[in-house]
């Protein structure tokens, strides 16, 4: 066989591969939301679970899902902030700030399950906070922030460097600077880049079984005091989100529909997930646009 | 003193200002640091318990093979040879990249050499969805599909070693392309132009110019993908079987450091030697992960030598 003919090969392989992968991604779509959707209705959103019995809902796991997500971010997106900023405009280029760098390359390449018993240790034990929300929020946030930081140093650092000669130019510091003139600018990136962390988090499982906690205490939708034991927004409670709660039906579910119950879990949080990677794109763009009168 | 001498002699409000706020950044940069650390320290100082604490042998615990921290062995030593875990780990993690990479690196060539507008548009975005799939849902998947395949394929129970090497290549399968994506796109054009004005076709170019030239970049991915792998744990846990035994095949249920540390560490009381000895395998994963990160380092500083 002559190049010519192994190049022809070569290209059809190519695009069988190609080919492979799509179908894999699409199978497995249309097999967690065919297998999943029936099952999602207004009642197994919004009722919740049962341990013995059929007809158990998500509703508490959903509600400590975005709970969670929502209190991991709080922590998080500020001292991402501080942090890229100080790399990308504070760091000087010494061995100092390479160790700073390689320690945040690490943090982020740590296996979520060590991170979860390492808040296991700490946040449970040490602090005594407990299998609660708070631990978890706290593990999260310390899965998160090296990718958040990573990200908005990554975007600050795409801005030109003559926006920040003209805020030097004008007089102003390099703190007032960066608040005003490079920060809105970077703001696309960064915002697309929280979104897609936000998406990470709520499907991460690992980090949470020894934090959160494995169990979803009944709530009480009328009390919205956070010092409540059973109020929604109380910090202290235990707390399995949606991600743990596929996983332990799974490995010591003894509901009779826990098969049902995964499915239905597992198409929500997968349409959690491509929701968030849609607003991820959609509000960045909008938000560029907007910034720069495009 | 007159006040513009005064004005002009005390730090001004601007200055105040910036004082402060690159006080918040080094405090928001500190904070990360201080976690990294914390994270090592209480790591190492628990897993290290089981050697210092517990007088286990170090030796003992790499390659003996009965895993029972509770029980003692004839010679009154407890019984915790971590080498079917490890055994498990490697295995599912090599078995895995071995099959991914193909696809990986072929993908990758497809996104940047054979269809780099379309083809590009297309696998990009489904490239991130399969990053984006939780890793429970992966799990699930594999319990429910993957499993039941196998037992009828292969008999057996269908939970093993080889479950587990197919569901972690489709969560490896993202993070190898995209890195080789990078690897590929990083390669000079006068390279490709050089070759083709050679009379090199397409393939000879891609294989003979485009992939060596690339290769420091991919080997990264391929690392990245594996300490992905490595690190996975409930995906893995959920169809690897959970039996601390040395696998006798691929389709015999074993375990990995990460299955066996998320269904024991909570079964075991804190301080005791079957908590410590978890925590040794916690530590070890810790050590791996840092391992990877080496080698991305070492084929970095190799490749940009060239």
């Amino acid at each position: 066989m002559n190049s010519k003919k192994w190049d022809k090969v070569a290209t059809a392989v190519l695009y069988a591969v190609a080919l492979f992968i799509i179908v894999i991604l699409f199978t497995l779509l249309a097999y967690i939301l065919i297998q999943g959707l029936p099952h999602v209705t207004w009642h197994f959103l919004t009722s919740p679970a049962k341990a013995f019995t059929k007809g158990g809902g998500i509703g508490i796991q959903l509600f400590n899902s975005f709970y969670l997500l929502f209190l991991s971010m709080l922590i998080s997106v500020p001292i991402s902030i501080g942090a890229g900023i100080y790399l990308a405009e504070y760091a000087p280029k010494n061995w100092v700030t390479d160790l700073l760098r390689n320690a945040i390359e690490i943090l982020s390449s740590l296996p979520s399950v060590v991170v979860g018993l390492f808040g296991f240790l700490v946040f449970v034990l040490q602090f005594g906070f407990g299998f609660s929300i708070l631990s978890g929020a706290l593990a999260l946030t310390l899965f998160n922030l090296p990718l958040l930081t990573r990200n908005v140093e990554d975007s600050l650092e795409a801005v030109s460097f003559s926006q920040v000669e003209a805020g030097m130019g004008l007089g102003l510091s390099r703190w007032t600077t960066v608040l005003h003139i490079i920060l809105p600018e970077a703001l696309p990136g960064i915002i697309t880049g929280m979104i897609l962390g936000a998406g990470r988090v709520f499907g991460e499982a690992a980090a949470l079984i020894y934090t959160a906690g494995q169990s979803a205490p009944a709530l009480d939708f009328t009390n919205w005091n956070p010092f409540y034991i059973a109020s929604p927004l109380n910090p202290m409670r235990p707390a399995e989100t949606l991600a743990v709660h596929i996983w332990k039906i799974n490995s010591e579910g003894i509901m009779p529909d826990a098969t049902a119950v995964s499915a239905g879990s597992s198409a929500v949080l997968v349409l959690a997930v491509l929701l968030f990677n849609l607003a991820a794109r959609v509000i960045g763009n909008r938000i560029y646009k907007k910034l720069t009168a495009e | 003193m007159d006040p513009i001498k005064e004005s002009l002699l005390k730090t001004s409000k601007a200055a105040k200002k910036e004082k402060k706020g690159k006080l918040i950044s080094e405090f928001c940069i500190a904070l990360i640091i201080i976690a990294v650390v914390a994270i090592f320290y209480f790591v190492a100082s628990k897993g290290l318990a089981t050697f210092f604490t517990n007088k286990i042998n170090l030796w003992d615990f790499l390659t003996k093979t009965d895993w029972n921290p509770g029980v003692k062995d004839s010679h009154g030593h407890p019984e915790v040879g971590a080498l079917p875990m490890i055994v498990g780990s490697f295995g599912v993690t090599f078995l895995s990249a071995i099959v991914a990479t193909p696809f990986a690196i072929g993908t990758a060539i497809f996104m940047t050499e054979i269809s780099p507008k379309r083809g590009y548009r297309i696998m990009q975005p489904v490239t991130e969805l399969l990053v984006g799939i939780p890793s429970v849902v992966y799990g699930f998947i594999g319990l429910s599909v993957v499993v039941p395949f196998i037992r009828r394929t292969f008999g057996g129970s269908g939970f093993g070693i080889l479950s587990g090497t197919f569901v972690l290549f489709v969560m490896i399968l993202p993070t190898v392309t995209s890195m080789s994506v990078d690897a590929l796109k990083a390669v000079p054009r006068h390279y490709r132009e050089a070759s083709l004005a050679l009379g090199a076709t397409r393939w000879q170019t891609i294989y003979r110019v485009v992939l060596r030239a690339a290769t420091p970049g991919i080997l990264t991915g391929i690392v990245f993908g594996m300490a992905r792998a490595f690190g996975e744990a409930l995906a893995v846990q959920m169809v690897i079987g959970n039996a601390a035994l040395l696998p006798k095949n691929l389709i015999s249920p074993a375990s990995t450091l990460t299955s066996v540390l998320t269904s024991g560490i909570g079964n075991t009381v804190m301080g005791s030697l079957q908590n410590n000895a978890l925590w040794s395998l916690a530590l070890l994963l810790l050590l791996m992960s840092l391992f990877f990160n080496l080698v991305v380092r070492w084929i970095g500083k190799r490749g940009a030598v060239k």
